[in-house]
């Protein structure tokens, strides 16, 4: 693009003559023309790699003394904490770290609903995220089981076993899964094989979310496309005008969101790990017992909404299954939202009433459920759950319908700043 | 601003939720002072005397334990270890979980890690709950935890307490009324039981008070980051607004 710019010398010259390192650089980073008003919300995108890279790191270092094995598993996790070096501090970190992702991905995603950002273009970009989604819940689940405390054991339980409520194959297929007739050891192996493996396959698929988002070009509070727009900026007369080099603008940017982040993070890393029972619950201090049932089975706040809507559906003729195709498609109903979305336009900032009172409601009913799939089940919280499971996916079925009846208001030409 | 406090909202909405339910009016506050060096080393010597018998604390090692309350290896070996324990030792016990199961009907559990999944302030009411109930083979029952399989170690030193049954239903206990004395005065039981609780508090995660501190420096180091980095944002975006 700039064809003044002098052919690179020195040992970047030399390796830019076998790798294309400064193609990379300047493609994704120094000229990457991001839209000059994105806000606060579009911090979330940096700090979930940054997260994964936490937990990929501690993991690693966490897995060098932690046995997968029935017998030792907890007591390694206490090893860890009292007799490794900075033991205590890797494993808080990655039990904290744990939450932070979903915190983070639930922001990002939130996100992307008020910016509309799973609208064309960006369909593949919005499907390989909630593909994301999917192997983060899945690296979560099979961690989980790794302390083998109490809820690590139990919860493990019970989710294996909706896989029991399949009908015909059921029974075969939750016993193919745990590799035994309960938890135990063999699970313990296999479940630590797949949290150590995933997390690779989730950094390439960050990277690919990456390579479709630079494809595309990224999203802003206004959901107007820069590229269509006029061109010709600073650095470039090719590029969009209402766009500035990612690099150095966001890249500073995002540092002063990262400390922020860093800052909060540590906040519950040294002061309160547990997080109120929330992100180490209180039972996984007890080794697992595959006698003693707990009284109350829950699991990590980050899966209680779908865990809410699995209790909401009522058994039909003695089938849980109903509610595992419910709770599953709570999930998967995320693929087709590009669809579903009629309204002209993209950003919540020129939708009308209806989508904002929708968007409203479903956020409302996502943390609904989060509460009450904690909380053992009552007769008023079954019904409460069942009734935030409808407002749920009305959000998404209705979509349709309500986007394209909302009076919307006219979008401007330009970002607006 | 208003984003800000949305996201504030969302973090804080599941805690509050949480905090609401969470925590069973009848237990009495431990006071915990993981600072309070003595008070430690008292509730170390209570707990391998006392205790020790039957609970072991098996994730925890002498030597550690001895460092951070400041006992030296010698009164280690002389007043906390029995037997050929050395100091480097984890604190195991003899007594196998079989032979716990047979004496009180359930495997004796591991102390170490207690007051992380019940609470120090339900260990420290579980031990003041023992009451006489006839009905139990050691004689006593807990309100915290009923039909309990341990015996109350400390009765001798508490002394006897009575169940208070409430009118209107039978068989309700409504509170506890010492009816024999013990060794201790009320108010010396509760400091002992005090001390026990701080220690198994302490042993539940030996690093806390190391964690807090390190924590403070690593935010003053973030909040002196955050300077910079906003600086440095501002500085580079000066020319785009």
């Amino acid at each position: 693009m700039n064809a003044d710019k002098a052919a690179p010398t020195g040992f970047i010259g030399w390796v830019d003559k076998r790798f294309p390192i400064l193609h990379v650089w300047n493609a994704h980073f120094a000229e990457y023309y991001a839209p000059k008003n994105l806000n606060f919300w579009s911090f979330f995108g940096s700090l979930a790699i940054l997260v994964l890279v936490i937990q990929i790191v501690t993991g690693i270092w966490l897995a060098m003394n932690y046995k997968p094995s029935a017998t030792e598993a907890f007591a390694s996790v206490e090893f860890i904490m009292r007799d490794v070096d900075w033991g205590w501090l890797i494993r808080y970190l990655h039990s904290t770290g744990a939450s932070a992702f979903f915190i983070v991905i639930y922001l990002h995603m939130f996100r992307g609903l008020m910016w509309g950002s799973y609208r064309k273009p960006r369909e593949l970009l919005w499907i390989i995220g909630v593909v994301i989604y999917l192997a983060m819940m899945a690296t979560a689940f099979f961690g989980y089981l790794l302390p083998w405390g109490q809820m690590s054991y139990w919860g493990a339980q019970v989710i294996v076993n909706l896989f029991a409520a399949v009908p015909e194959v059921g029974a075969e297929l939750s016993t193919w899964v745990r590799g035994d007739y309960v938890i135990s050891d063999a699970t313990l192996n296999r479940f630590f094989a797949f949290h150590f493996m995933i997390p690779f396959l989730l950094a390439g698929l960050v990277f690919i979310h990456i390579v479709a988002l630079h494809r595309v070009g990224s999203n802003n509070p206004d959901g107007i496309e820069i590229k269509e727009g006029p061109k010709g900026n600073r650095w470039d007369t090719n590029a969009p005008a209402d766009g500035i080099p990612f690099h150095p603008y966001y890249t500073v940017k995002d540092l002063m969101g990262v400390t922020v982040f860093l800052a909060l993070f540590s906040i519950v890393v040294f002061f309160a790990p547990d997080f109120g029972g929330l992100f180490l619950e209180a039972p996984n201090f007890e080794p697992a017992n595959p006698l003693k049932t707990p009284e109350h089975i829950a699991p990590v706040w980050y899966f209680t909404p779908f865990y809410a809507m699995l209790r909401a559906v009522p058994p039909i003729a003695g089938s849980q299954f109903p509610g595992v195709l419910v709770m599953f498609g709570a999930i998967i109903i995320l693929f087709f939202l590009p669809w579903l979305d009629r309204s002209p336009v993209k950003s919540m900032r020129y939708k009308g009433r209806i989508s904002r009172i929708m968007l409203g409601l479903f956020v409302v009913s996502f943390i609904a459920l989060a509460y009450l799939g904690m909380k053992p089940s009552s007769a008023l919280y079954t019904f409460l759950a069942q009734v935030f499971t409808v407002t749920y996916f009305a959000f998404f079925i209705l979509m349709p319908i309500y986007s394209t009846l909302d009076q919307t208001k006219p979008v401007p030409e330009r970002v607006t700043s | 601003m208003r984003h800000s406090l949305l996201v504030l909202l969302f973090i804080i909405a599941p805690v509050a939720a949480m905090a609401s339910g969470g925590h069973d009016a009848k237990l009495h506050s431990a006071h915990v002072d993981l600072r309070d060096k003595p008070s430690l080393q008292r509730g170390a010597k209570y707990f391998v005397n006392y205790c020790m018998g039957c609970h072991s604390l098996k994730y925890m090692r002498y030597n550690r334990l001895a460092e951070d309350l400041n006992i030296s290896e010698q009164e280690l070996r002389d007043n906390l270890i029995f037997g050929d324990a050395q100091p480097g030792d984890l604190m195991t016990i003899a007594l196998r979980p079989e032979d716990g199961e047979q004496w009180f009907g359930t495997v004796v559990p591991d102390l170490t890690l207690v007051t992380r999944w019940r609470s120090p302030d339900w260990v420290y009411s579980y031990l003041k709950s023992f009451y006489v109930d006839d009905n139990r083979p050691y004689g006593v029952n807990n309100l915290l935890y009923p039909d309990v399989g341990m015996p109350h170690v400390l009765a001798e030193l508490q002394g006897v307490q009575e169940a208070i049954y409430g009118h209107g239903h039978e068989g309700q206990v409504t509170g506890l009324k010492l009816t024999q004395p013990g060794e201790l005065t009320p108010e010396q039981y509760d400091h002992m039981v005090h001390d026990l609780t701080n220690f198994l508090t302490y042993v539940g995660e030996p690093i806390q008070l190391e964690r807090r501190r390190l924590g403070t420096y690593v935010l003053l180091f973030l909040g002196l980051m955050f300077v910079l980095t906003y600086m440095l944002k501002k500085e580079y975006w000066k020319d785009v607004h």
